[in-house]
């Protein structure tokens, strides 16, 4: 367990080292994933070792965004009399981007003519 | 009711407080979800906000002093994200086989989101700054702050319409693709990762394993997409 965080933690940390040496546009974080697949594509057994506790750790991954949204909450004070644009823009554009973005792998899957993976 | 203004005073400047009532508030959110048998308008990230947001307002506290706390909660972030590589690496074989067709969504569902929010936010009257804060607003925040910046948003405005985003992706997205009739959960999983990158994957993840694993790679994709384009897109249309 204190190995699997470790080693979470030791690809953040050489994500973040490697985004601020290379200047890169990627945050640390995502470097380190990048990171730590190649390694589990190379040596599977590390990927068997950690995905317990990796799955478990993902299962909550809601809670972790929980402080950042209590911030957003605190805000909205700020901004309530350019609210209603806003909230149009942000509405109307998840919507279209989810639909647009499902159909297109639908229908791409389609004309290469792989079929649907049906959920069992 | 002196002792007990003595215990709040202790307790309510260190970080043990606000962390274990994050903890609470979030099995609170949680528990609501179970019980309306996992209706996804009953978010569990949304209830806990609501929650703690009152809790902060009837107590006085500062959103400072509960972030002492709460910023436990808030750090595990990074390792999470470094932690999407394992099911990335355990669907290995079908991320591959679904290379094309991933590609072509996150292209789609990465230009809709940013166009699409700047046109509905033009004709309703937004400009400027707040226009530009609004188009990396589906990319995971890290990134969409550091694009705001570098296109004259406003960071702070387009960190609050980053989570606002993610929030509205993982309330609408199981309604809305049921409605279109889209079964495969690596499509469904991958658009809602592009279109609300965490908590969009966080909620793909309470839906199913495949689901989560590709809406965290369309969140990763698009991070990379808007780092990359964004720009771009504002030297076109600005």
């Amino acid at each position: 367990m204190i190995f699997h965080f470790g080693l979470f933690l030791g690809f953040q940390l050489i994500g973040e080292i490697l985004a601020r040496t290379l200047s890169l546009n990627l945050p640390g974080p995502v470097i380190g994933m990048i990171l730590l697949a190649v390694l589990l594509l190379l040596q599977p057994r590390i990927g068997h070792a950690i995905e317990k506790t990796a799955t478990g750790f993902l299962s909550h991954l809601s809670l972790l965004f929980v402080p950042a949204g209590v911030g957003v909450v605190q805000y909205l004070d700020q901004i309530s009399d350019i609210g209603l644009p806003l909230a149009a823009a942000l509405v109307g554009s998840t919507v279209l981007s989810i639909a647009a973005g499902a159909l297109t792998f639908k229908y791409v899957n389609r004309l290469r003519g792989v079929p649907d993976e049906t959920p069992e | 009711m002196n002792e007990i203004l003595n215990i709040w005073s202790y307790l309510s400047e260190g970080p043990l407080l606000w962390l274990t009532v994050t903890l609470f508030a979030y099995l609170i959110g949680l528990g609501c979800f179970n019980l309306s048998g996992n209706k996804p308008v009953v978010n569990p990230v949304l209830i806990s906000m609501i929650l703690l947001s009152a809790l902060l307002k009837l107590t006085g506290t500062s959103y400072a002093t509960y972030f002492e706390g709460a910023q436990f909660v808030h750090f595990m972030l990074g390792p999470a994200t470094v932690a999407l590589a394992v099911p990335l690496w355990q669907n290995w074989q079908r991320v591959k086989a679904a290379a094309v067709p991933m590609l072509a969504a996150l292209v789609v569902g990465g230009t809709v989101s940013m166009a699409s929010a700047v046109a509905i936010g033009y004709a309703c009257g937004l400009r400027g700054e707040l226009l530009l804060s609004l188009v990396p607003k589906a990319a995971t925040s890290p990134v969409a702050i550091g694009v705001s910046e570098a296109i004259g948003g406003l960071p702070t405005l387009t960190v609050a319409l980053v989570l606002i985003t993610g929030v509205i992706g993982a309330v609408v997205t199981t309604p809305l693709l049921n409605a279109l009739r889209i079964r495969d959960y690596r499509g469904r999983g991958f658009a809602t990762g592009v279109a609300a990158h965490g908590i969009g994957t966080a909620r793909a993840f309470q839906v199913h394993g495949t689901a989560g694993a590709f809406a965290g790679i369309g969140m990763v994709l698009n991070a990379i997409l808007t780092a990359l384009v964004a720009p771009l897109f504002v030297h076109l249309f600005f």
